[in-house]
């Protein structure tokens, strides 16, 4: 099995604590009595609010939006009325507050009506990808990036569609929920996707311990129906009614292949993904396309499919809600904008384990200082930690230059040393070690026998380095500034002596005209 | 509900110094117990000595330093500096040379320059050589092995040679001091013997020389065991190791009258010890992978010419400390290639 594969360098096993919430059937959270949405988008810009407070909004509505590429319009989950345009925490790792727009719902989820395309096999790529984009789908692996931006791959050839179903983060199950309960949203989105990029070939990949997945998968592909029909969920594509009809047929399917991929952490990283699949190696700063793939999260696949068959936006998707602090993991389908109090309160509540609330896994997740923080497009899952994880007070000794930490980093550096430069404020030498190409995946820390935070001081290194390239620039600025400014006050000084020289001269000639018997002079 | 925050990743590490230290420490055992075997209780005399002062030189060393004690007296670090020079020393070595050794090691060597993690040379074998330079007479008489003289010593009376100096009735302190296997080597070669003539000395034995091969054994047992559960990076021994056979090879190859089976320079020695414990030292040793193949390689290739064309019969921490110095420079030159990166 594994001799089909490329390896990557590094990575870690870690314990999974999957079955905590795998094991229990797909929930339906119910309407939250609020939904927030943070306007900030991917640029690190906010989109613009379309609506006002006291506006009535529907469920489908869109809320927010702007033409930024890396924007994508926001939709109300369900209906109700603004209520507010504040400032509020949100998910992000600045800890910064961000302007949020609040919906009071009021439990009628009366919705917009929608348009759905029944074939898009004769669909323009544009139209599809217009529409991904309309539907505000943004990838639901972590980074919330815009769907419609990565699908347009220029003029480069690809050649390989990956869907990225190898959770490889502990804890996490949500795409394996997703994929035991609708495999064939997944198949039709990846069937979608393949035309927008025009590619004869799809691998979705899938971790090697999660062997239910990949028998739906395979079972859906050969047009049968997946193993229990999970509870209906909102807007969620479920195989059954609409949707399903005038899709694509199975034929499309046969160029679709699911595999198993070892569960190494992080197999799931894109780049790590795309490197065990193909043996490719996408090139620094660029993008997987530079080597003709492109790799969507199978969660994406589905919703995907949602916007264009079904024409509807994105405004839920399926969180974990796991960890020893909560009392009854699961996987439940939310709406976006939950606040996380209500996830955790419709999954029983915190037990007495509860100490850390985590946005994503254990390896990279965000540590969230309270629970009013909404559920964003990103929201893979929601971590209540406990002890185990926050770790107790541990003291960090010093780096013994083990080199743990580079047989462990999945990209290939040397951390101790990216730690010494870090750590010592050299950060010329820092980014000559290739600071820049650590994905903070936490592999070094896992593994680090002295217990330092090594990616804490990467992340701050970098932010650094970041900050001072920006005063760099205005640096710059204000020197170009002061050059120009120098330069036209010389102008202005050339010009005035230039007038007065003039003036001079006119009025000698004026004198000279008065006085006859001299020649005028030549001009 | 609030929640107090922090930087991913949010997991318990697994590993630690201590433990790492601990289990080079168990894997001492079977090499420690073979040498206490064929030398006798001075061997445990100057480990239990040599622990001892170490941990009171590293809580003095901390307790100046403004350190706090216990996560560093815990790290184990000290003891096992103390345990591997105690291994290097002679069996009745006076106890102050085995404490001023300790005292260099703990408090210059390692201390002087930032305590654990910041010495550029390996603690041990700074102490070690300290002592061979210093002492160089003490430093190179060892206990014949047992079964090579009917000379049996208690505990009582290597107690007294150790602390008192005072040797039993009958027994001259030329009796207890018998020159290496590598040491009566290199002094027959001066003396134009064959390396053949040499090897019929009862010194020696299948491998090397008799009581020490077993020691190497042990040793090699506990090294193996390291680098199957990636306590040590394997490339650092079997470097070390391949060359200093390679080259003993290629030597022996040529003139077998004049140059040694390549098995004593494996199990005579130093060697075991050197490439599974003492090059092994993160702290001390090249870091990438390629680096530590290197690093390695020119340290057998060191220990090779020292015992072969040098002043001395052994040159393990000669080597070690010399790789020492490179290590900074052969990391420089072996990075990695990073993800993405062109060659």
């Amino acid at each position: 099995m594994l001799s089909r594969f490329w390896e990557f360098h590094g990575g870690v096993r870690l314990n999974r604590h999957k079955e905590l919430s795998s094991e229990q059937p797909l929930a339906v959270a119910p309407i939250p009595k609020q939904l927030i949405y943070p306007l900030q988008q991917r640029g690190g810009l906010n989109s613009k609010a379309l609506v006002a407070v006291g506006d009535q909004v529907l469920k489908g509505q869109i809320i927010a939006g702007d033409d930024h590429p890396l924007s994508v319009p926001t939709h109300a989950a369900s209906s109700g009325v603004v209520t507010a345009l504040e400032y509020r925490p949100v998910p992000h790792p600045s800890g910064l507050d961000g302007l949020c727009l609040v919906i009071d719902t009021d439990g009628l989820d009366r919705a917009v009506r929608t348009k759905s395309v029944k074939d898009f096999n004769h669909s323009k790529p544009d139209t599809l990808r217009r529409r991904i984009r309309e539907a505000g789908v943004v990838g639901l692996g972590g980074a919330a990036f815009p769907t419609a931006t990565k699908m347009n791959t220029g003029n480069r050839t690809i050649d390989l569609l990956v869907l990225n179903g190898a959770e490889c983060e502990p804890y996490i199950t949500c795409d394996d929920c997703l994929l035991r309960t609708t495999p064939d949203s997944v198949l039709q989105g990846a069937a979608i996707l393949m035309r927008i990029l025009g590619v004869e070939r799809c691998i979705i990949a899938v971790e090697e311990d999660m062997p239910e997945a990949a028998q739906a998968l395979e079972k859906a592909k050969l047009g049968g129906r997946p193993p229990s029909p999970p509870a209906p969920s909102p807007r969620f594509a479920l195989p059954d009614g609409e949707g399903s009809k005038g899709v694509a047929d199975a034929t499309t399917y046969s160029n679709i292949e699911i595999l198993k991929v070892p569960s190494k952490y992080p197999t799931g990283g894109e780049k790590q993904l795309i490197q065990v699949l193909t043996g490719r190696e996408v090139p620094v700063r660029g993008i997987p396309a530079d080597v003709g793939v492109v790799c969507q999260n199978v969660g994406t696949a589905a919703a995907v499919y949602a916007a264009v068959v079904e024409g509807a936006p994105l405004t839920s998707r399926i969180v974990t809600v796991t960890g020893p602090g909560v009392a009854r993991p699961q996987n439940v389908v939310a709406r976006i904008g939950t606040p996380i109090a209500e996830l955790v309160a419709y999954c029983g509540g915190y037990t007495e384990r509860a100490q850390r609330l985590i946005m994503g896994g254990p390896m990279m997740g965000l540590a969230l200082p309270s629970d009013e923080l909404p559920t964003i497009k990103s929201t893979n899952c929601i971590l209540v930690a406990d002890s185990d994880a926050v770790g107790g007070e541990k003291q960090a000794l010093p780096c013994i230059r083990c080199g743990a930490c580079s047989e462990a980093c999945p990209v290939n550096l040397i951390p101790q040393q990216l730690y010494w430069h870090s750590r010592s404020d050299q950060l010329k030498k820092a980014q000559a070690y290739n600071l820049f190409d650590c994905i903070e995946c936490g592999c070094c820390d896992y593994v680090c026998p002295s217990h330092i935070p090594l990616v804490q001081y990467f992340r701050a290194a970098k932010g650094r380095i970041l900050d001072k390239q920006r005063e760099q620039q205005k640096a710059d600025h204000a020197r170009l500034r002061f050059e120009a400014r120098q330069a036209r006050k010389e102008r202005e000084k050339r010009e005035k002596e230039e007038a007065a020289r003039r003036k001079k001269e006119a009025l000698a000639k004026a004198a000279t005209d008065e006085s006859p018997g001299r020649p005028p002079p030549s001009p | 509900m609030r929640f107090s925050t922090a930087a991913s990743p949010h997991v318990n590490p697994t590993n630690s110094v201590s433990h790492i230290m601990q289990q080079v420490l168990l894997a001492l055992i079977p090499g420690a117990l073979a040498m206490l075997w064929f030398f006798g209780a001075g061997v445990l005399i100057n480990l239990l000595l040599a622990v001892c002062t170490a941990l009171a030189a590293e809580a003095m060393a901390l307790s100046l330093r403004g350190r706090p004690l216990k996560p560093y007296i815990t790290d184990y670090s000290a003891v096992l500096t103390a345990a591997l020079l105690a291994l290097s020393v002679p069996a009745l070595t006076p106890w102050w040379m085995t404490v001023t050794g300790v005292l260099f090691a703990i408090l210059i060597a390692k201390h002087l320059y930032g305590g654990l993690g910041y010495n550029p040379f390996n603690p041990a074998m700074v102490g070690y050589v300290v002592l061979l330079i210093s002492f160089p007479k003490h430093m190179t008489a060892w206990l014949p092995p047992s079964g090579l003289s009917d000379l049996h010593l208690g505990l009582s009376d290597t107690w007294n040679i150790i602390f008192h100096a005072q040797y039993p009735a009958g027994v001259a302190a030329d009796a207890v001091a018998m020159a290496t296997p590598l040491d009566t080597l290199k002094t027959q070669l001066g003396m134009g013997k064959t390396v053949g003539e040499i090897w019929t000395d009862q010194r020696f034995g299948a491998l090397a020389g008799r009581g020490w091969q077993w020691a190497a054994l042990g040793y090699l047992a506990g090294g193996v065991w390291m680098a199957r559960r990636q306590v040590i990076d394997w490339r650092i021994p079997v470097s070390f190791l391949s060359s200093l056979f390679a080259v003993a090879l290629l030597f022996f190859l040529v003139d077998p009258t004049r140059y040694v089976y390549p098995t004593l320079h494996l199990f005579g020695g130093a060697s075991m010890l050197g490439a599974f414990f003492i090059a092994t030292d993160p702290v001390t040793a090249a870091t990438t992978p390629r680096g530590r193949l290197v690093y390695g390689g020119l340290i057998g290739l060191l220990v090779y010419v020292i015992r072969t064309f040098g002043g001395y019969p052994d040159g393990v921490a000669f080597s070690v400390l010399l790789m020492n110095v490179a290590a900074p420079m052969i990391n420089f030159y072996t990075r990695p290639r990073t993800y993405g990166h062109r060659p």
